[in-house]
């Protein structure tokens, strides 16, 4: 008698995990959100800290205009995350539209915003998804070195790392190495002969950082934002010729979830975001160690969006 | 180039004011870990039971299951994960599907065992009883190889609480979100909380277990362990 | 279909085969890693187990140390790690060592504790003194456990290793990350059947190790005897 009773004690608890499993609970117990719904929006990132500050803004001042949020930040990198948005597991994604441009058509060329912008409607009109309006501030794909490096090969250009590069450790996202804008670039724009190494790393994360500081890559791929440029006292070699597409920080969601109401509060934000204000919250976060939900809404309470 | 002590260790391990600012996050994390583990375990057991009673009637699949499920073992659980992606993309399901099949792979060999190890002269007194063969398996078989099973449960258990951390890579992760955070910050408190918090939570699980065990088998206790 | 076709041409390749990517490098690197932490735990683990195994001091710890092994997450580990410690070898060391140590001190006590009392007394008996017992009688037939130990946490540690390639370093797990980073499908499917190749063989090596170590006679009786000493202490 006993044990039936605790089996079913255990089957009634049992049954109970399962259908809080199946939707009926909390969304972020789930980590997702049903797609037809439009009162509700699940915000996504990658996994750098300026993207961690950016879902959160957009989540916070959504929020305020009353839309259900759900935020799942730091999914991963973009070949994982984007897919997660086409196929609506997520509804809103900060994006860059030069890199979604070169995800989404690898020959691409356009350089300015104008272009790129233009180019990237139909692409993303194709797969359900809008680009809101865009921000003047860009975060864009930078080569790195160490002041030490800078001073021993004389590099202060990017075109000064031709006939250099085969002495040079370069490190990065492992995308590197096929990306249009990354080391083929290299090669077709500027000339520059292969590396001595390519080490797969990560894109702007401790990886590289550590390994620039550490000396176990000689050039590292960085985001121009970031907050650990200044901190390690690196030097940003400057782009000489037309390479990296512009990119201006935008929000791309999927059509069916970008209400006005959604749209507004978004294109608030967007219209206030300078390069120079994004590199501040960037070093908040990298190198004063603050929460990115933090960062996020004292900003958006500074600009009184909040 | 820094040189001398790390300097994050220099700073501090824990910074206790953003745990008291996340206990949140922590509290959604720990309840998703719990909620992907019971649910793993519990489809595990689902699944294994059937299987292990079809290996034990049919003994000659019992080797090559055995081996097969063995292999699986061997594939990185990650690879195993991110090869669901496909079909059921970033959603719970691929974590659960994975989880699973390790738990399976887990129970199964347990199980079988625990119903073999059962003394012959026991299943033949049920028998000459008049006992149906389900009846055997019921109030004979099952319970008698219950510490066994157990045994199996119980490491099943604390294993998948490892596992559920790897599915951070695939957007679930549980406690693991908080090494994935603690990563891109560079910064060690999470990291250090997730830890912990796992570690904790399979202590209490096999502990339970361990409890749940003595309950379900009175007649073990008077041996006095 | 298609994924077999596109795994199977990926295996094939021979660009994968050469070079500082080559599937030969990253498999002597992922061994290089395993090897390193696997002998270093075996140096520190054996004597512990062993010791604890003849003097019975630490018995609760030493049989629950597997279980709260299992619950160790790798991935925490590795991550606070490369925290602290930054780009490098470190990372990696750690985490796998401390993955290989459990099973072994584990093996290693029941190994010693469970030699027939009656041999030990017979030992005793015949004038024996404790460190002579310990290096003529248990350590002896203790070895089949322990080299069961050391084998499966050989076999846990190569599954592990693919970790290294989280933190920025070589090894078989580079083609989880790159591929994972890339959605090419076929590479981290070619990866993980390196991966679980790589396991069992080390399985099977070192399953003939264990043969030839290990004297005949004991291997039966040894077996007999880890099997029900677990049952009991799982129980």
């Amino acid at each position: 008698m006993r044990r039936i009773r605790l089996g079913g004690v255990a089957l009634a608890a049992c049954l109970a995990l399962v259908l809080a499993a199946c939707g009926g609970g909390d969304d972020a117990l789930e980590g997702g959100t049903q797609p037809n719904e439009q009162s509700s929006v699940t915000v996504g990132s990658t996994n750098f800290s300026e993207q961690l500050i950016l879902a959160q803004m957009y989540a916070a001042v959504l929020e305020k205009a009353g839309v259900d949020v759900t935020v799942r930040p730091n999914l991963g990198n973009r070949e994982v995350v984007f897919p997660a948005l086409e196929k609506g597991e997520i509804d809103l994604l900060p994006e860059y539209n030069g890199s979604v441009l070169s995800f989404l058509q690898p020959d691409a060329t356009q350089t300015t915003s104008e272009e790129v912008n233009t180019a990237l409607t139909p692409l993303l009109d194709a797969k359900g998804l809008v680009a809101l309006q865009q921000s003047p501030a860009e975060d864009k794909d930078g080569w790195a070195v160490t002041k030490e490096t800078a001073d021993k090969y004389g590099l202060a250009k990017v075109s000064d790392l031709k006939g250099k590069a085969s002495q040079l450790v370069v490190g990065g996202p492992p995308e590197l190495e096929t990306r249009p804008a990354g080391l083929p670039g290299l090669k077709k724009v500027y000339g520059i002969e292969d590396f001595k190494e390519f080490k797969a790393l990560d894109a702007g994360g401790p990886l590289t950082t550590s390994a620039l500081n550490k000396g176990d890559i000689d050039v590292g791929r960085v985001f121009t934002t970031q907050g650990a440029i200044a901190e390690n006292g690196w030097v940003v070699l400057e782009e000489d010729k037309p390479l990296q597409p512009a990119q201006n920080i935008v929000p791309i969601g999927r059509k069916d979830a970008m209400t006005d109401q959604v749209k507004q509060a978004l294109d608030a934000i967007s219209a206030k975001i300078t390069t120079e204000e994004l590199t501040k919250l960037n070093k908040l976060v990298d190198v004063d160690k603050q929460d990115p939900e933090k960062v996020a809404s004292d900003w958006l309470t500074q600009q009184g969006l909040l | 180039m820094s040189d001398g002590p790390p300097p994050v260790l220099a700073a501090e391990l824990i910074r206790w004011s953003w745990v008291g600012f996340h206990l949140d996050d922590i509290r959604d994390d720990l309840l998703q870990h719990i909620q992907l583990t019971g649910l793993a375990v519990l489809f595990g057991l689902l699944l294994a039971f059937p299987l292990s009673l079809a290996a034990i009637r049919w003994p000659r699949l019992y080797g090559p299951v055995l081996g097969f499920t063995g292999m699986l073992f061997t594939i990185p659980s990650l690879a195993l994960f991110i090869l669901l992606i496909p079909f059921t993309g970033l959603s719970i399901w691929t974590s659960l599907i994975g989880l699973t099949m390790y738990t399976l792979l887990i129970l199964v060999r347990n199980i079988v065992e625990g119903l073999r190890g059962v003394d012959r002269d026991v299943r033949e007194a049920a028998e000459a009883m008049g006992y149906t063969r389900a009846r055997q398996l019921w109030q004979v078989e099952l319970p008698l190889a219950l510490p066994v099973i157990m045994a199996g449960i119980r490491i099943a258990t604390v294993t998948t609480i490892g596992l559920v951390t790897i599915t951070a890579l695939i957007g679930q992760g549980g406690l693991g979100q908080l090494f994935l955070d603690g990563f891109t910050l560079n910064f060690t408190t999470p990291i250090v909380v997730g830890i912990v918090l796992s570690a904790l939570l399979a202590f209490v699980a096999d502990l339970t277990l361990v409890g749940v065990q003595h309950r379900l088998t009175p007649w073990a206790r008077s041996r006095g362990r | 279909m298609g994924v077999v076709n596109g795994v199977l041409a990926w295996l094939t390749d021979p660009v994968q085969w050469s070079g500082p990517d080559g599937i030969p490098v990253r498999t002597l690197q992922h061994l290089w890693y395993s090897l390193l932490a696997t002998t270093i735990a075996a140096a520190i683990a054996l004597p512990i187990g062993v010791y604890i195994g003849h003097t019975g001091r630490g018995a609760l710890f030493a049989v629950n140390l597997t279980n709260l092994g299992r619950a160790i997450p790798s991935l925490g580990i590795i991550i606070l790690m490369f925290t602290i410690f930054g780009f490098g070898i470190i990372p990696v060391l750690v985490t796998l060592f401390a993955l290989a140590i459990p099973p072994i001190v584990t093996n290693s006590y029941i190994g010693v504790r469970s030699v027939d009392p009656d041999v030990r007394q017979a030992a005793e008996g015949m004038g024996m003194r404790g460190r002579q017992v310990l290096w003529q009688v248990e350590l002896p037939m203790a070895t089949p456990l322990i080299m069961a130990g050391i084998r499966t946490s050989a076999v846990q540690v190569v599954a592990t290793a693919t970790l290294a390639a989280f933190v920025g370093l070589g090894g078989l797990g580079r083609y989880l990350i790159d591929g994972l980073a890339q959605r090419d499908l076929a590479e981290v499917v070619g990866g993980a059947i390196l991966v679980a190749a790589l396991s069992l063989l080390t399985e099977l090596v070192l399953g003939r190790v264990q043969t030839l170590v290990v004297p005949r006679g004991l291997a039966e009786r040894g077996a007999a005897a880890a099997v029900r000493a677990k049952v009991e202490k799982a129980a």
